[in-house]
């Protein structure tokens, strides 16, 4: 792919941009919802938001994996990283997410064998290195992710190894779409759709937010011009009135997705109903490792009992931050007792959560008003 | 392989040996000679600036570069930053039991070559062995003298509205050379830390427009944004820069794009911020440019009267974002 010059970027932000405005009609208020928290981060790093319409608003979904992760499989992941024969693997965000009573990187503190992986294909060496242990890997994450997983989970049992196992709580994207919809508690006017969940999904899983709930939506790439595009495209869908799943990443979003990788979900997993933070549980929105795979999931090797009950903490509003009723400012916690270096919820937690984003780039910096 | 062992911390024979084996292999100085209880050398009148840092980096050799290195270039630029000439250093070392003769012999041998090129001496020190598992291989802490020329004042209060901010070149490769040794990526060979001594170049600078430099700040651990923010704090001026003007190797923008790191956090060792009035601009340019270490450098934005304490930062697009202190640690994203 051949890179944009500067002067080219700024010519081509210019032109979608007018074709922005000349799409919004002056006053009226247009709600888009960026599923994705990669999506959220890039429009604050690329300062979209000052850009656009006054009109048009942008609010954030539940495509942060780390913020959607439910207080009881954290408290599970704790239960089991208190085991002196565990060591959990994960991915770094994982770490600071607060349980109901404690955190991964406090449990490491005081003595938790926890191992930060760069990639879940790591869990292989550690399964040689500590033969001893048991290593239950955090496997969380959307379809981008369980692809990922898919393939480890594969390569463990090929090895042949007894140690590994995974504690999962994959969430699929399309039925918390359709989940948000159905609850129809805040008004939303088109989706912009995750660009990497995409790549292995495809178009089609999306066709219901056209066809049944009549909203326009359209898949989009990562940085300012592609979400701009994206944009364009959900407002022209709008004027037309002619719904459809947009795509403006054709460069790497296939319209029947990565077929390899959905026959290797397929395989290794069976969908399940699960449990979102602050939502509630979802109808067909987890996955579970099939039977021929039950000797890796931890939760069936090694069941636990956890000893308290799981609490959510107090005031937080993750859950309608995650659903886009309100902005994480709008949150009594935000920027009080609740900020990035003491977070409470999982939101503020995780790189890509939205209060997060909101509070690294506008609160903490003085507020996000810059004066020309 | 020979390695250390807890008898040559001991202060007797074996400390000897250590210190004429090693450390006077590649030490050698008048100063340090007398292996006195310290170094004693004559002042001059004027301004002294006086700087110390522990190195404690994690592997102890990394592409381009090791511990030893960090700890002469770390000072010696400390010391840069505040106009100093660097003069002395001195050199406390904590090796671990176990630590093979060899990696040492590297790691001092590299010490002795950044001491000659940062054109310093290193004229005390001190070595003490600890048992295996109490620090990792080998700590470093070093100290420097450095002697202020008259007529440079380099500092937070002389920063005012309407400077220029320059940065010597890309910023990131030392993060990431280190980290992606760390971890056992398997990166481009071209990605090298960007340790060096700066005094040179920074004195070519100062002897040419000294007074119109306000101040001058390496973006180390917490990187160009740390530092970008703290000088509008500090200072009491708005920051603008521009995006598309930071120089980054696009080995390390790769890194980044992957494991979702903001490269503005990334720590870096061989770089530096100059803030300077407009009309030294040019000319402060053409003489970074005439170093290697300095060969890349841009003017990346100005100080403001407005925006008291924000850093804005320019997108391509033309949107605006606000640059905060780095607060967490950066980690891999998910997804």
């Amino acid at each position: 792919m051949k890179k944009l010059t500067l002067q080219e970027k700024q010519n081509s932000a210019d032109a979608l941009l007018k074709r922005i405005n000349a799409l919004h009609e002056p006053g009226e208020t247009v709600r888009l919802m960026e599923v994705c928290g990669t999506h959220t981060v890039s429009i604050f790093r690329e300062g979209l938001r000052q850009l656009l319409p006054s009109g048009i608003e942008l609010v954030s979904g539940p495509g942060c994996p780390v913020c959607v992760t439910d207080q009881t499989y954290m408290d599970k992941a704790l239960a089991y990283a208190e085991r002196d024969d565990v060591i959990i693997a994960t991915f770094g965000d994982m770490l600071k997410v607060p349980g109901s009573y404690s955190s991964l990187s406090e449990a490491q503190t005081k003595g938790a064998h926890i191992h930060v992986i760069y990639t879940p294909l790591e869990v292989v060496e550690l399964s040689k290195k500590y033969p001893d242990k048991k290593i239950v890997f955090l496997a969380i994450g959307f379809e981008t992710t369980i692809a990922v997983i898919c393939a480890t989970v594969k390569a463990v049992h090929a090895a042949g190894l007894k140690n590994v196992f995974f504690l999962v709580s994959h969430k699929l994207v399309p039925p918390a779409l359709r989940a948000l919809l159905d609850k129809q508690e805040g008004h939303i006017d088109g989706f912009i759709l995750p660009g990497h969940v995409s790549v292995i999904i495809g178009e089609e899983p999306y066709r219901f937010l056209p066809e049944e709930y009549h909203i326009p939506s359209c898949i989009a790439g990562f940085d300012g011009l592609e979400i701009l595009s994206a944009i364009a495209n959900i407002l022209e869908q709008r004027k037309t009135g002619n719904f459809v799943v947009g795509n403006t990443y054709h460069s790497v979003v296939m319209q029947k997705g990565n077929p390899v990788a959905q026959a290797m979900i397929k395989e290794v997993y069976d969908v399940c109903d699960d449990a979102w933070r602050g939502i509630g549980v979802i109808p067909n929105s987890g996955l579970r490792l099939k039977d021929a795979y039950a000797a890796y999931d931890v939760e069936r090797a090694l069941p636990i009992q956890l000893e308290k009950p799981s609490l959510d903490p107090k005031g937080c509003q993750c859950g309608r931050v995650l659903q886009g009723l309100i902005k994480p400012s709008e949150c009594p916690l935000f920027g009080k007792s609740c900020t990035a270096d003491h977070p409470v919820g999982a939101c503020m937690v995780s790189v890509e959560g939205s209060c997060a984003a909101w509070y690294k780039y506008g609160y903490s910096s003085g507020g996000s008003t810059w004066e020309d | 392989m020979e390695r250390v062992r807890l008898v040559h911390g001991n202060g007797g024979r074996f400390s000897h040996e250590l210190t004429e084996r090693f450390i006077l292999k590649y030490f050698t100085n008048d100063l340090l000679a007398p292996l006195h209880d310290g170094a004693q050398f004559p002042v001059t009148a004027g301004r002294m600036a006086f700087s110390t840092d522990s190195y404690v980096v994690q592997p102890t050799f990394f592409p381009g570069g090791n511990i030893g290195k960090l700890a002469v270039c770390g000072t010696v630029n400390d010391l840069a930053m505040n106009g100093a000439i660097p003069q002395y250093l001195s050199c406390g070392l904590i090796l671990e039991e176990g630590l093979a003769f060899d990696e040492l012999d590297e790691i001092l041998h590299t010490m002795s070559d950044m001491a000659k090129a940062a054109n310093v001496q290193i004229v005390t020190g001190d070595t003490k062995v600890v048992k295996k598992g109490e620090v990792d291989k080998i700590y470093i802490n070093t100290a420097g003298i450095g002697i202020i020329p008259e007529g440079i004042d380099i500092g937070p209060h002389r920063v005012k509205a309407g400077m220029d901010i320059i940065l010597s070149g890309a910023i990131g490769d030392h993060s990431i050379a280190v980290m992606g040794q760390r971890f056992g990526l398997d990166l481009s060979d071209a990605l090298k830390t960007d340790c060096a001594p700066l005094n040179n170049m920074v004195h070519a600078v100062l002897d040419k427009v000294g007074p119109q430099v306000a101040l001058l700040r390496d973006p180390t651990r917490g990187g160009l944004g740390t530092v970008l923010k703290e000088i509008a704090d500090q200072s009491q001026v708005g920051i603008k820069v521009e995006e598309s003007a930071i120089p980054i190797h696009a080995e390390v923008q790769s890194v980044c794009d992957i494991l979702g790191y903001d490269p503005l956090y990334l720590a870096n060792e061989g770089k530096v911020v100059l803030v300077v009035d407009p009309s030294v601009t040019d000319e402060v340019l053409s003489i970074l440019h005439s170093f290697e270490e300095g060969k890349e450098s841009v003017l990346i934005g100005k100080t403001l009267d407005k925006n008291i304490g924000k850093v804005g930062l320019q997108t391509a697009i033309g949107g605006v974002r606000l640059i905060d202190l780095l607060g967490e640690d950066q980690v891999p994203r998910i997804c």
